[in-house]
């Protein structure tokens, strides 16, 4: 296969980017989208040009790590991760455009790297069990129904991405900051500190500056591990729910 | 023994650590003799840990709830991507829910065996024990463990045991595990006692009077390359299996850390030790960067089989039933497909050595599910494989329910490693190694669902134990500043080494090296080893060295964020650690769980382990790049699991 | 609690959602009194009158029309101002756009923002055209049949009333169900219910406000 790339070069945070074009050719169908980049990055070397900068690590669609917008698409055309995205979903002679997460809270770092510490704040808020190790009682102490065991499962699948910011016309954190608020909600282990969990996570969720959420429903079509817009929908009853029973200043 | 003459042999080492007296004593004696550090003088102490895995995630997070101030780096942009989050399977542990005659024994006992009697004792009966306490914790972390409808744990059964003792999410039990940590560790940063520097790699460790007292490190953003001091330092930086290039290993997981603590004088154990996963989606073509694993659940249904005859390129629908040879099921009756890891995987390469490899270049052989699906019904192997199968068609574009599967055998895990003792304390006092990193409780061959529980145990309960021991006995106030010679020495020749990187400007990337590296030790170093072929590599590899640092291009500048710098950095590691794998692997004239000497088989060809001559882990002393090491035996004495020859026929 | 509310996303949200849903509530109430156009100008003159003399004798005259229209104007600026705030907000999370644009989200669920101007220019409009008759020429107080029929007569301002009252169907479509997750009430199973309610909302207020220019055009109602 032959393909044009159009790919968003930009030298560090504060510089200005622009897109560049350049010309693939020899891919293989069965080539991932990064291996695809991969070939591209060679060459470049090889010519003494400064590869594609892209996040990646375990190329298996777990770690979360890349972060691509191919053709205005979070992660490309297929419900995946960009790492298990492969060239047969192209044509021969497509033009492909390459852009990195885009939202004042993902700053880009290089090229198509973007930096998503902000996720991580997120999760200190509150995102955990506040459990030291060695407290823990006997696992079997609490029974967890299979249908709540289940739906906790099914919000921590979320990999950390941040597609769903990507894809979202206002740049919201909702769809992620749901789904861990979700998971630990789900389960009797996560009841305890299940308000002060909402209304901390979402306040420094705002405080990074994300967007606010207007139902678009473009994070949930994004989302590779296919978290519901239902997730959202659950935070902000879980959230009216705090604000009522946990007055603050 | 070998007449190589590229090693000396030292002092013998021994484990001082772990105490005498019956086994299942010995890590409550060990607690109970190791001194502690008041809680209020915690914060004064400083502890580095490099690695966010489940080993360092939890140890971090544990380390600074006892109050110590802990520093941690990983080089990803989070905490939450290390690799651990790639495990699939499981977790084992002791807890007998199923009253199946599981016991901490037991658990004991098949990690002994499993690991081909090549792994300490009491080290691998801590494990069982721990193992009981580490589900309980991660189930307060909320960890969404897969439950039966009355709401109790529901455990599977995993090769090479008989109970069933495997506890999972799904297939993606190392994912949940690591976000446990990971929470437990954010937890601790929200309450300022963890700092963390995320996309900041390790370059090298600090060693001042004969103590680790930190690290030097490059922040991966801006390239700045700091020292950071500290008391002790804990190495949580997973394993080296990226040696081979191509495994299952996330593309940047490496060696640097363990590698360059080796040259600063922490032993390396066992290095030839290797893990090749027997059902992995075998590569297509040159660009291929990555191999995926495919659950070894698939072999419960699956059949595996080739065509009898060589060379045979008829789709597999066209060789009629009779021309097909489900070769495992015909050696092995007893066992058939569900040999354990290394048969399975040894069993493929030959057949495709033969000539009678399936799929591109002839690597692969055929995991048929025709059979399960004409006996239960497509909707029963969907229910119990359908995510597998999906992952399957979204990487080869071939639907295994038409089609069998291909698979082919994947450099998977690394059973060597830093040696540590009981403690898990390097022979470098004060630096520590966890998880992946040492060489640990799994010998030859690791069995599935171990590596989990052993990278928990280590990093919740073992380390943070230990680490207050250590820090009691060394309570002084004379952490070292930057300005330290010592110090400023060892970041001057980090800074330089980089610098001369970046200033070779030849023509080759350091992908490429890596890809040759890799290739080579998969040749010779890989399924099956013998004399011959190791010495070729040996003689190979400084070649490859020294074309390295004549060729190598690096673009751009060590001042920024630079990925090829990145990549070229961990390689010049590689092809140092290459040869040390290479020697062990040779010197090593036995074969062993993940080791395989064709000079030391059975008649029927199994693996023959001779324990007179190696019943010892070999821990290696670095002397200099290309300088003959020191290999120190320690012998391994089995007073509890009486070592026999394993057979699956 | 308040401050709690406002001072989040979720929380300012919840706000547009309330005020929202008794916007709604009331153009529900207003289109069904409006249908009574077609009942004659007896019946929809006493109508008026009878809005005005609500609540007698416990409120004196046109208190209950007051009370409602504060209200009104509560949840008017409470919707504007929390949508012009989170507006704002959300622009200001993506300072640079993506060059290749692709957009998923329905036609209802992109033109809110726009939609919602439109309709707050059309309630300034409408209340000068109706209620004070500022910008009808014909306009006599207290003859609402004769006001509606004379402002009709006018092609241009029916074709501002039917554009306003398409805008108001696709801000009520996609309002609703926004409204009904942002208050927690979306679930998997009552998803589908929600969007239908919002449908039919959508359909029925648009049809039945524009049924009145509509019969006026067309001599249905003179």
């Amino acid at each position: 296969m032959k393909l044009t790339l159009r790919i968003w070069r930009q030298h560090d945070t504060e510089a200005p980017g622009g897109m560049a074009t350049y010309d693939v050719d020899g891919i293989s169908p069965g080539m991932s989208f990064l291996e695809m980049l991969d070939t591209l990055n060679e060459r470049l070397t090889v010519e003494g040009e400064e590869p594609v900068a892209f996040d990646h690590d375990c190329r298996e669609g777990i770690c979360g790590a890349c972060s691509l917008v191919i053709n205005g698409e979070a992660h490309g055309p297929e419900r995946t991760t960009a790492c298990q995205l492969h060239m047969r979903s192209f044509r021969d002679g497509d033009t492909i455009d390459v852009e990195p997460w885009r939202a004042a809270a993902f700053p880009v770092v290089r090229d198509l790297v973007v930096d998503r510490a902000a996720f991580d704040r997120i999760i200190q808020s509150g995102g955990y069990v506040s459990v030291p190790t060695g407290s823990a009682p006997e696992a079997h102490a609490t029974p967890v129904p299979k249908a709540a065991a289940d739906s906790a499962f099914e919000h921590a699948e979320c990999i950390g991405c941040g597609a769903c910011v990507a894809a979202c016309p206002n740049g919201s954190a909702m769809l992620f900051t749901s789904a861990k608020v979700n998971h630990l909600g789900a389960l009797p282990q996560g009841a305890p500190e299940r308000e002060t969990r909402v209304l901390d996570m979402v306040a420094q969720m705002d405080a990074e500056g994300f967007g606010g959420c207007t139902l678009a429903g473009e994070c949930a079509t994004a989302c590779p591990k296919g978290i519901p817009l239902t997730s959202i929908t659950a935070m902000n009853r879980e959230w009216l729910r705090a604000s009522r029973k946990v007055p603050r200043s | 023994m070998t007449d190589y003459a590229r090693y000396t042999t030292g002092d013998p080492l021994a484990d001082t650590k772990a105490p005498d007296g019956p086994i299942e004593q010995r890590w409550d004696t060990r607690r109970f003799t190791a001194k502690l550090v008041n809680p209020a003088n915690r914060r004064k102490h400083t502890v580095i840990v490099v690695g966010t895995g489940l080993a360092g995630g939890s140890a971090g997070a544990t380390l600074a709830e006892q109050g110590y101030h802990v520093v941690q780096f990983c080089y990803q942009d989070s905490p939450r991507r290390a690799h651990s989050i790639a495990a699939q399977g499981g977790i084992n542990a002791a807890k007998n829910y199923r009253n199946d005659g599981d016991s901490i024994h037991r658990l004991f006992y098949d990690t002994v065996k499993g690991g081909d009697f090549r792994s300490r004792e009491s080290n691998v009966h801590r494990l069982a024990q721990i193992s009981v306490e580490i589900i309980d914790q991660c189930v307060a972390q909320g960890v969404p463990f897969a439950r039966e409808y009355g709401g109790l744990l529901d455990t599977r059964s995993f090769g090479g045991v008989q109970v069933s003792r495997t506890f999972y999410a799904r297939g993606q039990t190392g994912q949940q595990l690591l976000l446990g940590a990971y929470q437990a560790l954010s937890r601790q940063i929200a309450a300022g006692n963890v700092e963390l520097h995320a996309r900041t790699e390790m370059l090298d460790l600090l060693v001042i009077d004969g103590r680790a007292r930190g690290i030097v490190a490059r922040d991966l953003v801006t390239g700045e390359i700091s020292a950071y001091v500290a008391d002790a330092v804990v190495l949580a930086s997973g394993g080296y299996g990226n040696v081979f290039y191509l495994s299952t290993n996330a593309m940047n997981s490496n060696a640097t850390a363990i590698w360059r603590a080796h040259r600063r004088g922490a032993h390396f154990a066992n290095p030839c030790f290797t893990q090749i996963h027997p059902t992995c989606i075998p590569r297509t073509g040159d660009h291929q960067s990555k191999l995926t694993l495919m659950s070894e659940s698939l072999r419960n249904d699956g059949r595996i089989w080739v065509p009898k005859a060589k060379g045979d390129t008829r789709p597999a629908a066209g060789i009629p039933e009779e021309e097909r040879d489900y070769y495992l099921e015909r050696v092995y009756p007893a066992f058939g497909n569900l040999v354990p890891r290394d048969i399975a995987s040894r069993a493929a390469k030959n057949v495709c050595d033969e000539g009678r490899g399936v799929g591109p270049g002839g690597q692969g052989v055929y995991l048929d599910f025709a059979d399960a699906i004409a006996r239960l019904g497509r909707k029963a192997v969907e229910a119990k494989y359908g995510n597998l199968f999906e992952m399957y068609e979204r990487i080869t574009a071939e639907d295994p329910y038409e089609v069998p599967m291909r698979i082919y055998p994947a450099v998977h895990y690394t059973m060597g490693g830093l040696w540590v003792d009981y403690d898990l304390q390097t022979t470098i006092p004060g630096l520590f190694a966890i998880g992946e990193a040492n060489f640990s409780d799994h010998g030859a061959n690791r069995l599935g669902a171990s590596a989990l529980m052993q990278g928990l145990a280590d990093g919740y309960f073992v380390l943070p134990a230990t680490v207050n021991d250590y820090l009691a006995r060394h309570p002084g106030n004379d952490t070292p500043g930057p300005e330290h010679p010592a110090v400023a020495a060892v970041l001057a020749e980090a800074k330089e080494r980089l610098h001369r990187l970046v200033g070779v400007g030849g023509d080759r990337s350091a992908d490429s090296f890596h890809r040759e590296i890799g290739e080579l030790m998969w040749e010779f170093c890989g399924m099956a080893r013998n004399e011959e072929g190791l010495r070729k590599a040996l003689d190979r590899i400084p070649q490859i060295r020294e074309e390295f640092w004549r060729r190598i291009k690096v673009p751009g500048t060590e001042g920024e964020f630079n990925q090829s710098l990145e990549r070229a950095n961990r390689v010049v590691d590689y092809l140092e650690l290459a040869e040390l794998m290479c020697l062990d692997a040779l010197h090593r004239a036995e074969s062993c769980g993940g080791h395989f000497r064709e000079e030391s088989q059975t008649p029927d060809g199994e693996a023959a382990r001779r324990d007179d001559d190696f019943s010892y882990a070999a821990a290696w002393e670095f002397t200099g790049t290309g300088s003959a090491p020191v290999l120190h035996r320690e012998d391994l004495a089995f007073a509890y699991v009486h070592p026999t020859q394993r057979s699956y026929a | 609690m308040a401050r709690t509310v406002w001072g989040s996303t979720v929380g300012k949200k919840a706000v547009m959602a309330v005020s929202g849903l008794v916007m709604l509530l009331y153009l529900v109430v207003h289109m069904f009194g409006n249908l009574k156009i077609f009942f004659g100008p007896g019946t929809f003159d006493s109508y008026a009158h009878w809005l005005r003399t609500l609540g007698e004798p416990f409120l004196h005259y046109e208190w209950a029309l007051w009370i409602i229209r504060v209200g009104l104007v509560v949840a008017v600026v409470a919707h504007g101002v929390a949508a012009y705030q989170l507006s704002r907000r959300d622009l200001r999370s993506r300072p640079v756009g993506y060059v290749h644009t692709k957009a998923r989200s329905s036609y209802a669920t992109r033109t809110m923002r726009w939609g919602g101007v439109i309709l707050a220019l059309f309630i300034v409009w409408h209340l000068l055209d109706l209620t004070t008759g500022t910008v009808q020429r014909g306009f006599v107080p207290g003859h609402p049949y004769h006001n509606v029929v004379a402002a009709f007569h006018d092609w241009w301002n029916n074709a501002i009333y039917i554009v306003a009252m398409l805008a108001l169907g696709l801000h009520v479509r996609h309002g609703f169900w926004s409204a009904a997750q942002t208050l927690g009430a979306g679930s998997a199973t009552r998803n589908r219910v929600l969007k239908g309610t919002a449908n039919a909302l959508a359909l029925v207020l648009t049809a039945g406000f524009v049924a009145v220019p509509v019969g006026v055009m067309t001599g249905l109602v003179s």
